[in-house]
């Protein structure tokens, strides 16, 4: 295998791929690219990926981690798959609320409440 | 407050609470720069949402300033960031070496056609958490002022 380091942790929960991340601040872009790398590898692997990403233990983030959720988000969507986000901490909300994101995105408050509500195929 | 030092480039004669440095394009430098304000700030017992904020701010700001200030410029220029913590404001610069913008003429990311841009977001989120923002003529050096929210006689209203 590569020596390429994981950002994150990634368990199959039914039809339902979660993800979580490994550090606690998504700010470096460089990371920001490579666990956006990841997470694209993730959806490319489904016909139609059901993808929740759990921000448990994310205590910061920058407008470049927005930006790259928006492009998981096209690609989940052009796949014809589901997207949600959960366990988003309140300060971190806030940022969602302010740039509007919390419209764009399916958002619950634990992962159980977000396995919930995807669709039964 | 004590006074700047007389030589602006001598680090170890600056008191922790402001400082002087020029960052290069490297996380471990804007990461030192960061934790330079916040630890500062936390000194001096800012609540937890303070910290947040700037550390936000300065993230974007000095983000910005690589990606969009040197945009066609020589990757290994430098940005100048200044900072000073008293009890009751923060106040932060950041400056680059490019050509300066016009910040009002940023698009509105809120607005449904740029709602799912990738990027644009970084100044609108500096104006949300900071009390005050401004930029020099050129565009090319922010000046920020955060407010501590707890002080005494501290107003609910920042400036417009």
């Amino acid at each position: 295998m590569s020596s390429y380091q994981s950002r994150l942790r990634i368990k199959k929960i039914d039809e339902i791929t979660r993800v979580e991340f490994i550090d606690r601040n998504i700010l470096d872009e460089g990371n920001i690219q490579a666990i956006g790398d990841e997470i694209t590898e993730v959806i490319d692997a489904e016909s139609c990926p059901r993808l929740l990403i759990s921000f448990a233990n994310v205590d910061h983030l920058s407008s470049s981690a927005l930006g790259t959720l928006i492009t998981i988000s096209r690609r989940v969507k052009n796949r014809g798959g589901e997207l949600r986000l959960s366990d988003i901490d309140p300060q971190i909300y806030d940022v969602f609320v302010i740039t509007r994101l919390n419209k764009i995105f399916d958002i619950h408050d634990t992962s159980d409440d977000a396995l919930k509500s995807f669709q039964k195929s | 407050m004590t006074p700047p030092p007389a030589n602006p480039h001598d680090r170890a004669a600056e008191p922790p609470d402001a400082g002087r440095l020029d960052v290069r394009n490297e996380r471990g430098e804007i990461d030192a720069v960061a934790r330079a304000v916040l630890t500062a700030i936390e000194r001096h017992a800012y609540p937890k949402a303070s910290v947040f904020a700037v550390r936000l701010a300065i993230e974007e700001a000095v983000s910005n300033a690589f990606r969009h200030g040197h945009r066609g410029l020589d990757d290994g220029l430098t940005v100048h960031v200044e900072y000073d913590v008293s009890p009751s404001s923060v106040r932060i610069e950041v400056e680059d070496q490019g050509p300066g913008y016009d910040p009002e003429a940023v698009p509105d990311p809120t607005l449904e056609e740029n709602i799912e841009r990738p990027s644009g977001r970084g100044l609108m989120l500096i104006r949300a958490y900071m009390s005050e923002v401004r930029h020099n003529q050129a565009g090319n050096r922010l000046i920020m002022r955060y407010d501590r929210p707890d002080a005494p006689g501290a107003s609910a209203d920042a400036d417009a």
